[in-house]
């Protein structure tokens, strides 16, 4: 027998040194080898994923216009009280600022800013900076003379515009996303109900997945049961169905549902040949043809989960059920969706996901109320330039995705996922 | 013995495959410097672009014996500025649309033009010397095109005949954008061309104008690209709708019977921009004074039919020719000018509501 006691102390390995030590290297070294596995795409993905993206995001709250622009305006603004017109040393600021700015050319970027807030502020501020350039010699007064430019500097919600541009961060484009904006006083108000779009934009985007991963799933889920129940020599047939469209570039598909579904397209000759309606029906440019084309395109991401779960389905289970005197119907509610329930879980979190960024599908096939956020984001970002409006609806989009995937996590929970 | 051996050897792997992926990303990430290249010049692609190859790229590389890569885009500036903002032009030369370019010069993202390098502003119309940083090129015009074939008898004379669902049933078209929709739907509730932005400019006129379209709404589609309209007009699935004037010259000229109805045309200025900080400023020049030169105008406006800028170009276009122009003065009666400078300051405002409005 072995006294444990002295042996724990005397432990060594044969090259004499202690067995902990040699466990603890053994380990660190284990260690460093996963770490260095992980490293290249590790790297890869913060240098050319994460760090892109955290800096697009960060373009949600920055606010350098004004600053940069009008910085001497900027800091007399800060002493502003809100009510009535400013005095004379803040005019005296704007005056110097557009002056030097017409000779830096950077008018334009401030005007733009502002013009966000307030329509017709760009060129209010550009009008001014040209007049306020000509003028060579000191005025008495600058707010006599920029009034008499324009006298829309006399209206206080231009000065709260101007205040609310001048800080190095901004709410404005989160705010602007949720169809909020602030007042003159700076409270938080409800943008008027014709200007307001994203709210309804972000419902639809979630109704619009939402339809598209039920369909998936009530089209996808017979036919990976098929699939993971009928010999390999047919399976691996019908998987190759399955796969062709997943292979093939997802414009040449939507571009081939225009085709198919339009006014002379080969459903609407079917209908009419047949005479199962009169008219050609609208099938494109609504929203049938984008949930069309959109289950389509996201149908395979559904049969494959579902069909790598189901194969590790035992076929005796259902079988030892009807055995047992359950009529199939019982047999598949009680045994089989519940075991499939992973796959399930899996698709339906795989095509949401998918779903809720879509872009080219419902560009392409749908109308203007068909469109969903991502064609506000891709519009902001090279239609009108507004970057800070597109950082502000990715941020919402961003966080709703991370919101749903944390309650999915809680409620399912990720490690049941089984992808195959 | 054996294990270590391959655990050094995975380490070593590891190791040198990640020094690799940063190399290449390394080698991805800096930005190959504007190095000697090629004059680069973006357009706006498909029949255009190729008349633009005819009558400007392939000549200019044959008299000065320098090459040109043609480039096409949608007009975003989104690239621009990304170019200029990142110190990294890789385009020389841009044609742009009148907005963009006030809206682009005035934020630095292009050079300021050198006329002294072009020649004098008084050889081309007034328009066209306008911005500070463009080079007026074509006057091109929205139209109201329908298909002949389609609608036997007779067609539509106007935009309030757009309107008329009754005489003329079926889907139109007109372009996903609040410009263009907002002055047509004024044109067609009977606004003289003359007090369009007037209009607009007023709470009463922007809901004068969606109440207009308001009423043509359930009947409407919408395209974004060039090439949509002649395409739709030719598959039946509308039977009238706003096309680029080009664009309908270009189906006409391939067997269509579609016709243009130049009353209330929106005609609107491109001009040739030099993107700011380009190594190939000197060859910008060459380039843009050589696509003003009145001859080489006039073979642009005989491939495709948008007016030259050039005075003497105007004067030199084929009479036959110049009768699809949107500038031949019988094509000017009842059209309206699209006012770019009104257009920069209300773009965000009336996009958002256009948004707002489309979406219900």
């Amino acid at each position: 027998m072995i006294n444990t006691s002295s042996c724990a102390q005397s432990l060594t390995t044969f090259d004499g040194l202690p067995l902990k030590e040699k466990l603890r290297r053994a380990e660190r070294r284990r260690k460093i080898k996963a770490a260095g596995l992980v490293a290249p795409l590790f790297f890869f993905l913060l240098i050319t994923f994460l760090i892109p993206i955290l800096l697009l995001l960060y373009r949600a709250v920055e606010n350098p216009e004004i600053l940069e622009v009008m910085p001497l305006t900027a800091e007399a603004i800060q002493s502003w009280d809100g009510s009535g017109i400013p005095g004379e040393p803040v005019f005296a600021a704007l005056a110097a600022d557009l002056r030097q700015a017409s000779k830096d050319r950077t008018v334009g970027n401030a005007g733009k800013r502002l013009n966000y807030d307030i329509t017709g502020f760009r060129s209010m501020l550009i009008g001014t900076a040209r007049k306020i350039s000509k003028i060579k010699t000191e005025p008495d007064s600058y707010r006599d003379t920029i009034l008499g430019i324009d006298k829309r500097w006399g209206e206080v919600r231009y000065w709260a515009a101007v205040r609310r541009a001048a800080t190095p961060y901004t709410d404005f484009y989160l705010l602007a996303s949720i169809d909020l904006e602030r007042d003159s006083e700076g409270n938080i108000i409800r943008q008027p109900k014709e200007r307001a779009l994203y709210i309804r934009v972000f419902v639809r985007t979630f109704w619009m997945s939402f339809v598209v991963t039920i369909w998936c799933l009530l089209l996808g889920y017979p036919v990976a049961w098929m699939l993971a129940s009928l010999p390999v020599r047919y399976s691996n047939l019908l998987m190759i169905l399955v796969l062709l469209p997943f292979w093939t570039s997802l414009l040449v598909r939507t571009a081939s549902w225009i085709i198919v579904l339009q006014k002379e397209g080969i459903i609407n000759k079917i209908l009419l040949w047949t005479h199962l309606s009169s008219d050609p029906l609208q099938l494109v440019f609504n929203r049938f043809g984008v949930y069309v084309a959109m289950i389509h395109i996201l149908l395979p991401f559904m049969i494959l989960p579902l069909y790598s779960v189901m194969k590790n389905i035992p076929p005796s289970y259902m079988r030892a059920a009807s055995s047992l005197g359950a009529n199939p119907i019982v047999a598949f509610l009680k045994v089989y969706l519940p075991q499939s329930m992973p796959g399930i879980s899996a698709g339906c979190l795989l095509v949401y996901i998918l779903a809720i960024g879509y872009y080219i599908t419902p560009a392409l096939v749908g109308g203007p109320k068909d469109q969903m956020l991502s064609y506000f984001i891709a519009f902001f970002t090279n239609n009108t330039i507004n970057w800070g409006m597109a950082s502000g609806l990715a941020v919402l989009l961003l966080a709703a995705t991370i919101v749903l995937y944390i309650v999915f996590n809680r409620f399912i929970g990720v490690e049941r996922l089984r992808m195959g | 013995m054996k294990q270590l051996k391959f655990s050094n050897k995975g380490v070593l792997i590891t190791f040198i495959s990640a020094v690799l992926a940063l190399t290449l990303i390394i080698g991805m990430g800096i930005p190959t410097k504007s190095e000697a290249r090629d004059l680069t010049v973006v357009s706006w692609g498909g029949a255009y672009q190729e008349a633009q190859r005819k009558a400007y790229f392939n000549p200019y590389m044959k008299q000065t014996g320098k090459k040109v890569l043609d480039e096409s885009y949608n007009g975003e500036m989104a690239k621009i500025k990304a170019m200029v903002e990142a110190d990294n032009v890789t385009w020389d030369v841009v044609q742009v649309e009148a907005p963009e370019l006030i809206n682009a010069c005035e934020q630095g993202l292009l050079e300021i033009i050198d006329w002294s390098k072009i020649g004098p502003k008084s050889d081309f119309i007034p328009d066209a010397v306008m911005g500070e940083c463009g080079v007026g090129t074509i006057v091109w015009a929205t139209v109201l095109a329908y298909d002949a074939d389609k609608i036997k008898g007779e067609g539509p004379k106007s935009w309030a005949d757009f309107w008329n669902i009754k005489k003329w049933s079926g889907k139109r078209a007109l372009r996903k954008s609040a410009k263009f929709s907002m002055e047509i739907a004024l044109m067609a509730d009977g606004v003289l061309p003359t007090d369009i932005y007037k209009t607009l400019s007023t709470e009463e006129g922007i809901q004068r104008a969606f109440n207009k379209l308001d009423e043509l709404k359930p009947h409407l589609q919408w395209w974004e690209a060039g090439a949509q309209p002649p395409q739709w007009l030719a598959a039946g699935d509308v039977v009238m709708t706003s096309a680029y004037n080009g664009r309908i010259s270009a189906a006409i000229k391939e067997g269509r019977n579609f016709k243009i109805v130049w009353n209330g045309q929106c005609y609107a200025l491109d001009s040739w921009v030099i993107v700011k900080g380009t190594p190939n400023i000197d060859q910008a020049y060459e380039f843009i004074k050589f696509s003003s030169q009145p001859k080489n105008q006039a073979v642009s406006a005989a491939a495709i039919p948008y007016g030259p800028t050039h005075v003497k170009a105007v004067a030199a276009v084929d009479p036959k020719i110049a009768a699809d122009l949107p500038t031949y003065p019988a094509n000017l009666k009842g059209s309206l000018a699209v006012d770019a400078e009104w257009w920069v300051d209300h773009q965000e405002e009336l996009n958002e509501r256009f948004n707002v409005w489309a979406a219900k």
